[in-house]
């Protein structure tokens, strides 16, 4: 199958590093991130005008949100999850746009943010719980230890697995319907699909957001 | 439903069961004028291919037709709660979704990553 032409369609050479596009295209995502903050940080005012309210309607959502799933301790993560928001976010609608790819479409970034969210579940519940968070994984019942302990060791390396996947199969799974279809129907049919594609980053942003939460506050809870 | 449900599967399992015979014969007239035959296994990627998205998109129209379902009944029967209803059932659609993702990449890593071609011809 052909490939639609990207700006950067061979990635960059640096030196030796031959640079894969998907890598370039983050560091493009990055690069906007940190534009936008330094430009709302730069011009604070009481009263928001233009881009400092359309990004504090960003972030006074996310921290409902956060604070509705999470509870009131749920703000001292809330760094982790609105960075993994806004670059989820960010890297899925990119794509949108033609001539760009979303980073988001490759396996390696997905499987990236997945393997940040799985140590940080168990960073912060070796945090909370100290050495006792083995108890998380003991199970209700003493007697059933060892059973609980592999099915719970299994579940819990299926969740970076299932976020990886998840995310990677949506976007490179609507990239490849809005291809094909470029190939079938140039005309107008597309634009249907790219409306889908937005709504499908959207709704990936929300859903990858909401599950670090919920392992987070799940690894943060006492045990059975 | 029950006699077209058992025709159904009975005429799948007769395609499924005749599929060696016919691409036997190709394999078999390739090799007997002496050239290699590469297609044989892709045909078998290819029906593997379209079984395993179809069968994926099968069990989930029914499962998010479920969720649908019961969001709709607890919207209809509570209207003030309809945010949060919605809300949830977004996120369930999306984790139902998630497992004919899974099945999709499957399907992608046969025909693009191709790791069969070691044993074609």
């Amino acid at each position: 199958m052909k490939e639609a032409p990207l700006f950067i369609q061979h990635g960059l050479q640096l030196g030796n590093w031959h640079v894969p596009p998907f890598i370039v295209y983050t560091w493009l995502v990055m690069g906007l991130l940190i534009v936008m903050s330094l430009m709302v940080r730069g011009s604070l005012k009481a009263i928001p005008g233009g881009l400092q309210n359309f990004v504090e309607m960003f972030i006074g959502g996310l921290r409902d949100f956060t604070i509705n799933t999470m509870g009131p301790h749920g703000m001292d993560y809330f760094w982790l999850i609105g960075t993994a928001a806004f670059f989820v976010l960010l890297s899925n609608l990119i794509g949108v746009i033609p001539g760009f790819e979303s980073p988001t479409a490759n396996l390696n970034t997905t499987g990236a943010c997945a393997l940040v969210v799985f140590t940080a579940t168990h960073v912060v519940g070796l945090q909370k719980h100290g050495l006792k968070y083995i108890k998380h994984f003991m199970g209700p019942v003493l007697w059933l230890a060892p059973m609980m302990f592999f099915i719970e060791i299994i579940g819990h390396m299926a969740r970076p697995v299932s976020l990886s996947l998840r995310l990677f199969g949506n976007i490179k799974g609507e990239d490849l319907v809005v291809g094909i279809l470029f190939l079938l129907v140039p005309f107008l049919i597309p634009s249907v699909m790219l409306g889908l594609a937005v709504f499908t980053s959207l709704v990936q942003t929300f859903v990858f957001c909401l599950l670090t939460m919920l392992y987070i506050s799940g690894s943060m809870e006492h045990a059975h | 439903m029950k006699k077209s449900i058992f025709l159904m599967l009975m005429s799948l399992v007769a395609v499924a069961l005749s599929a060696p015979v016919a691409l036997a014969e190709e394999a078999a007239a390739a090799a007997a004028t002496g050239a290699v035959d590469h297609s044989s296994i892709y045909s078998w990627v290819a029906l593997g291919s379209g079984l395993g998205i179809g069968l994926a998109a099968l069990g989930t129209g029914i499962g998010q037709g479920i969720a649908a379902n019961g969001a709709v009944e607890g919207i209809s029967r509570n209207p003030g709660a309809s945010g949060k209803i919605m809300t949830t059932m977004i996120i369930g659609l999306a984790m139902i979704e998630s497992l004919a993702i899974y099945a999709l990449v499957v399907v992608l890593i046969m025909l693009f990553v191709n790791p069969y071609k070691i044993f074609a011809g």
